[in-house]
């Protein structure tokens, strides 16, 4: 049975319910959310429907000028410190033995799933004075007395390395098993020493690779919302921060929809970047 | 420096990275005391029993074990009959249903948090608890889109066509057929959207999070007033549930096959 065309209108029956559920709880509250955010915005939590740009010229301002900078720059850096890391890894582990790997998966997913409740937790606890790292420190005679190392930039960027890393290393070790391995066979045998072999051959071939995994890896850190709250101070908020206050706490949604649409602009240009770098890849 | 000498390194460092936050919480998680202190004092399991002696917690672990079950029978409910379809059928448009599956996963979740927080309470239903199962069956329904879309690339057309010529019609062979082959696909994608939602946080709070506490809320909403080891034996827990989960998956499944890569030599 080749897959063919529907012809009755009973072919379509199965398209129906996926269907009505993406388009009524997915496309529907899209739709919402970017009429919303030209609503007027009413004191008291309200809104009134409208056509307005307030909400736009407001994100303009230099302050959220100043946070998406800096939301841009921090998802950046994570993403360049996990490809940096993650890449060379994911090639060593799509080249160990099997159970090997299998065990890696298991534990990468299970970190990867972790809630950013329980990563922000769990850091802020290894980082804190009474029952964090520099309690070892202290008992291996390197620190007089322990000190909290939250919340700053460097936890922040911990914290969300950690949570991307896992991300990273998913992305790319279906690119990592697929590598031909008769490529590096070659250079080995032209003498070439494996470092070299797999900075001027694997990494050359995979280039568009790193690239598409860096856009994923950036947008993936851009969705961060809770690390920077509970490992950063105020000033350390990134935009998912701020859509998240906006919308539950300042009871302003008309403002927090705005620049919930900037933010999907922004995804979707980066995720159709990816999408572009990765096809050329494939096919070269 | 060899390779090998390399990659027991990179590895080691990479592990004890992963792994610090958990040693530290799983250390924290079973103090004698009712505070955080590392190396812990003494040795004590209440922690882990408070969870389910407790009222609220025990609460928000019934709460988050009920969505995370719905919600995944939720998304494998829409999953099944689209990746069905687009394996039957060849009416390339449909693709726009499954890139629709895929988008909530792309975009930051704040996004689809958003969204769904604007349409609950434009139709009304907002704080409703049903409201968060279906919130979570569209945000997760990426998972069994992929798991499911791999399972119908992996089924021998021929095998479906023996079938067909002996007589069986498209209900048949969907019983005695596909749902056999596909089966372990419908359950992996089942389980990675349970674990998932599970863990799941700001979907819940943007749905839900004043009328139904879920695991990842009360968490959240308990760090306010401090940390205090009942949060470290959850999080212990959540962890072990995911290492369970995936580790059977890998057992009865194909897991790097699964994950994109496409043989599963040795």
């Amino acid at each position: 049975m080749r897959a063919d065309a529907p012809k009755r209108a009973a072919d379509y029956a199965p398209l129906a319910f996926p269907a009505l559920m993406l388009t009524v709880f997915f496309v529907v509250p899209f739709g919402i959310m970017v009429m919303v955010s030209f609503f007027q915005r009413q004191p008291g939590g309200f809104y009134t429907p409208d056509f307005v740009f307030s909400s736009y010229e407001r994100f303009l301002s230099a302050f959220f000028g100043g946070v998406l900078g800096f939301s841009l720059g921090l998802a950046a850096l994570v993403a360049v410190i996990c490809v940096a890391v993650g890449f060379p890894f994911a090639y060593e582990l799509a080249r160990t033995r099997r159970r090997v790997q299998v065990a890696w998966l298991v534990a990468l997913l299970a970190v990867l799933s972790l809630s950013e409740v329980i990563i922000g937790f769990a850091w802020s606890t290894l980082l804190s004075r009474t029952a964090g790292i520099s309690n070892l420190l202290v008992w291996l005679g390197l620190m007089e007395k322990p000190t909290a190392l939250t919340p700053n930039f460097g936890a922040v960027l911990t914290g969300m390395v950690y949570q991307a890393f896992p991300y990273t290393v998913l992305v790319l070790y279906p690119a990592m098993a697929r590598l031909d391995p008769t490529l590096m066979e070659a250079s080995r045998t032209l003498g070439a020493h494996p470092l070299r072999a797999f900075l001027t051959v694997v990494v050359p071939a995979l280039r568009n690779t790193i690239l598409a995994t860096f856009i994923m890896v950036f947008v993936f850190a851009l969705g961060s919302y809770l690390l920077p709250q509970l490992l950063g101070r105020p000033q350390h908020w990134t935009l998912s921060v701020l859509i998240t206050d906006q919308a539950v706490y300042q009871s302003n949604l008309p403002f927090a929809a705005a620049m919930a649409v900037f933010l999907v602009l922004v995804t979707l240009s980066l995720v159709g970047l990816a999408l572009l770098v990765g096809r050329k890849e494939s096919a070269a | 420096m060899s390779g090998k000498l390399f990659r027991r390194i990179l590895f080691t460092l990479v592990a004890l990275f992963m792994a610090a936050p958990l040693i530290v919480i799983a250390g924290v998680s079973v103090n004698a005391q009712r505070s955080l202190v590392f190396p812990p004092a003494g040795f004590s399991a209440r922690w882990y029993g408070e969870i389910f002696t407790d009222a609220a917690w025990r609460g928000a672990l019934t709460a988050s074990v009920t969505v995370a079950a719905l919600s995944a029978a939720v998304a494998v409910a829409i999953a099944f009959p689209l990746s069905w379809f687009l394996w039957r059928r060849h009416a390339p448009w449909a693709r726009v249903f499954q890139m629709l599956g895929t988008a909530p996963f792309i975009l930051p979740p704040v996004i689809t948090a958003l969204g769904f927080l604007t349409f609950w309470t434009t139709v009304g239903a907002y704080g409703q608890p049903w409201t968060v199962v279906v919130a979570h069956g569209i945000f997760f329904v990426t998972l069994p889109l992929v798991t499911l879309s791999l399972g119908f690339a992996s089924i021998d057309r021929a095998l479906v066509e023996a079938a067909a010529t002996m007589g069986a019609d498209d209900r048949t062979i969907l019983r005695t057929i596909v749902l056999p082959l596909i089966r372990p696909y419908i359950v992996s994608g089942f389980a990675f959207a349970f674990v998932l939602s599970l863990n799941e946080y700001i979907v819940a709070y943007m749905t839900v999070g004043f009328t139904l506490e879920t695991l990842p809320i009360k968490i959240f909403n308990s760090l306010r007033y401090g940390y205090t080891p009942t949060m470290a034996a959850v999080s212990i827990l959540f962890v072990a549930v995911a290492v369970l989960v995936f580790g059977l998956i890998a057992r009865f499944g194909d897991l790097p096959k699964l994950l994109g890569a496409w043989s599963s030599r040795d």
